[in-house]
């Protein structure tokens, strides 16, 4: 097959093309240039668009012995991943840009072109299986990217490769050691690529300015302090919400609603967190009746025991155990075992 | 699609790729590479005072002469550089900084709007770090200056202006500017004029003496002469302040060791380009007009830039717009097929940006974006040619599918014309 490489200059896209060369096909790289100035993003090995990364991944693909291409995808991350991560804090939603980046940029974006140019497949790193139409957990449960996948519909994925997803990531490395790929020792990315520093409530007042409201306690309706953006707080979260002064009972309190409407952050006392079910839209779903399965919620989290079932166009997740910090705006992932049933986004929360 | 992979200029230029981009680099001349492995074995650093010092003098001073010569100038107006973009910064920031120190009134500087980044992002840089007025020459829809309009935009203030610059001919469409023209209408108004003649040397007649330019800009590997290796014409006289202190080597505007090999090699180049430029130029004007009128009737909706065929314009290069394509989808596609081209510019990430030689003349940001430039050189043949046109179309009718999914209606030229 003629396939597309995404390589964003880390380890794992490297080995990943270089497998997907050794298996014979004709494997073309690219590396998506996401930042409008990825001079601003120059700040180490971290993130997914620096000029630095670029040129990794095209030493990579010297290396490997593959055509090597940049394409710009600045204005379409703009529009479709950043502009709509703002917008859902704004929302008082908690989005996963990485879930967005795969089924806008990568999946589709990348893929369509991919598609058109006469490529028959694109190529990632990310550590999941793929046999046919079944996405599984990667063998690696550490590295597991299975649920920022999950929301992928079948058409995309019939035109993806994940050739890591049988390997652990100390394996992946050690290979690339042995293929004489410089980002062998590179560091993990983390985080959100577009964010250099990590501290996303900083970027967002950057972005939104300062929208003051109040802090007020869920049992007693009581205004407990004032916040600077209701955007800069997710539900589940913990720190950084500056009281001064504990809960009488002097038990944590956590965010449990962010509503950017009054802009009022409400708090209250870590049961009042647990989820019974959520509905998720925009879902990949195609089975008919209730499903038994296990719910994840975010991408490093555990899978619950859950029930799912279409209804219409959403997807209702009955969860066997009360499930903590998951907010809408995330992505839900069902499985079967390490078999991934479907997911979609959720829109709203029971309790 | 089992297309061998070969270097992409060079040796291998036969065996399996179509190198369309000599206006890039083209491969080194025979008689260059042989001037350069002469000097590189016998070493010495022309500054010393000793024998092997004077044999290493002896191969700088008369490459000068045949440098010299072959552009119509004195040997001691060449000032040997390390390219064309350092050419370009010492004529522009050394004839600047030089001008506004004698008459400190002059302050205006003009350049034409398609000139090389050489030329652009060092005004800029004046403009932003120093005082400099910096005002861009618009170009007709060749992209060519035209002399009224320089003389207009002097008129304005003539005692403000330090200096002028536009190119001999431009390395994205090819147009040839009308040097002597503008040079003379600098010098009306005591103005020094600078041209870039990094594209034209050995593609057209290039005259240091009769062009009337106070400094030239002239690169060794686009004309068969190794990279990392140029000079600037300064006519005498003229002073000019220098951008690197040292040893003062190079009439003590220019510091640092010269690079006797290349400096050797880059005058055997253009000797022997100058020398075969007229039968030459010919011949590829032929090609080009041939590349052209065949894609043309290929590809439905294609559009060629830049001035008609003729003593305007540089006979290797052939520029065609697209619409409905991106670039770099075409050159992706070609590069498959083993034709190689350019897109125009890339940032240092190597994303493609819409020429700024394009949108200078009035072509849209769509239409820019979905053009290629196609230059021929001294190793093109008809079977280049013949190898483009075999498969430019199947490469259109993709790139205009992917170009689709990116909003590119563009085609809307079909029914235009």
């Amino acid at each position: 097959m003629r396939v597309l490489a995404a390589m964003s200059g880390g380890v794992d896209s490297a080995v990943a093309a270089a497998r997907a060369a050794d298996a014979g096909h004709d494997v073309t790289g690219v590396h998506l240039a996401l930042a409008k100035s990825p001079e601003s993003h120059r700040t180490g090995a971290r993130g997914c668009c620096t000029i630095e990364d670029a040129r990794d991944a095209r030493r990579a693909a010297d290396i490997i012995g593959i055509p090597f291409y940049v394409w710009d995808l600045a204005d379409r991350f703009e529009h479709d991943v950043i502009d709509e991560f703002v917008a859902a804090y704004e929302a008082g939603r908690t989005p996963n840009p990485c879930v967005r980046c795969n089924e806008r940029i990568k999946f589709a974006a990348v893929l369509e072109r991919a598609l058109a140019l006469g490529f028959d497949a694109v190529v990632t790193g990310h550590h999941a299986r793929l046999s046919g139409a079944v996405l599984r957990r990667s063998v690696d449960p550490g590295k597991d990217q299975s649920y920022v996948l999950g929301t992928l519909r079948p058409d995309q994925l019939a035109h993806a490769i994940f050739p890591l997803g049988d390997t652990t990531k100390t394996e992946v490395r050690a290979e690339a050691a042995r293929r004489g790929l410089a980002v062998a020792d590179k560091p993990d990315s983390h985080d959100i690529c577009f964010i250099a520093d990590g501290d996303t409530g900083r970027w967002l007042r950057d972005r939104l300015g300062s929208q003051p409201g109040p802090v007020v306690d869920a049992a007693t309706g009581e205004t407990l302090g004032e916040h600077e953006g209701a955007f800069a707080f997710t539900i589940g979260q913990r720190r950084g919400l500056r009281l001064g002064r504990p809960a009488p009972d002097g038990r944590p309190r956590y965010v449990l609603d962010v509503s950017p409407v009054t802009r009022t952050v409400t708090v209250g006392p870590a049961e009042a967190l647990d989820v019974s079910h959520l509905v998720a839209d925009r879902a990949v779903w195609p089975y008919e009746g209730p499903v038994v399965c296990a719910a994840q919620v975010r991408a490093h989290g555990q899978a619950v025991p859950a029930t799912a079932e279409g209804v219409g166009d959403e997807l209702r997740v009955a969860l066997d155990e009360p499930l903590r910090g998951t907010a809408p705006g995330q992505a839900v992932v069902l499985y079967d075992g390490d078999r991934v049933l479907g997911g979609g986004h959720v829109l709203r929360l029971g309790r | 699609m089992g297309v061998g992979r070969v270097s992409p200029a060079g040796a291998d230029i036969l065996g399996g790729v179509t190198y369309l981009d000599h206006a890039a680099t083209t491969p080194m001349r025979p008689e260059a590479v042989a001037a350069y492995n002469a000097a590189l074995a016998d070493g010495g650093n022309a500054s010393s005072l000793h024998a092997s010092g004077r044999r290493a003098r002896r191969v700088v001073e008369e490459s000068r002469e045949a440098l010299a010569a072959a552009l119509r100038a004195r040997p001691s107006e060449v000032v040997f550089t390390a390219g064309g973009t350092e050419s370009d910064n010492l004529a522009i920031k050394g004839l600047y900084w030089a001008r506004r120190a004698a008459e400190p009134r002059r302050h205006r500087v003009l350049v034409s709007a398609v000139e090389h980044r050489a030329i652009l992002d060092t005004v800029i840089w004046l403009a932003e770090a120093q005082d400099a007025q910096v005002e861009l020459l618009p170009v007709d829809a060749t992209g060519m200056v035209r002399p009224e309009v320089l003389a207009a935009a002097i008129a304005r203030d003539p005692d403000s202006v330090a200096l002028i610059s536009v190119m001999w001919a431009n390395n994205e469409v090819g147009t040839v500017s009308p040097v002597a023209e503008l040079a003379a209408i600098a010098h009306r108004y005591g103005i020094v004029f600078h041209t870039d003649a990094v594209q034209a040397v050995g593609s057209i007649p290039v005259s240091f003496e009769d062009s009337g330019a106070d400094a030239l800009t002239v690169s060794a590997h686009k004309l068969g002469g190794p990279i990392g290796m140029g000079a600037l014409l300064v006519r005498r006289g003229l002073t000019l302040a220098p951008l690197t202190h040292g040893g003062g080597q190079e009439r003590d505007v220019r510091s640092g060791t010269l690079d006797t090999p290349g400096v050797a090699a880059f005058a055997a180049a253009a000797s022997a380009a100058v020398a075969e430029q007229p039968v030459e130029a010919v011949r590829l004007a032929a090609l080009r007009d041939d590349l052209v009128a065949r894609v043309l009737a290929a590809v439905p909706g294609a559009v060629a830039n830049g001035a008609p065929s003729g003593p305007g314009r540089l006979p290797g290069i052939a520029h065609l717009t697209f619409p409905g394509c991106e670039g770099d989808s075409l050159l992706l596609l070609l590069d498959a097929h083993g034709i190689e081209c350019s897109t125009g510019s890339a940032c240092s990430a190597g994303v493609a940006q819409p020429s700024h030689v394009l949108l200078a003349m009035g072509v849209d940001e769509a239409r820019a974006r979905g053009s290629l430039r196609f230059s021929l050189g001294r190793t093109s043949t008809a079977a280049d040619v013949d190898a483009l046109v075999r498969v430019i179309m199947p490469v259109v009718g993709r790139a205009r599918r992917a170009g689709a999914l990116a909003g590119l209606s563009g085609l809307s030229g079909l029914s235009g014309g």
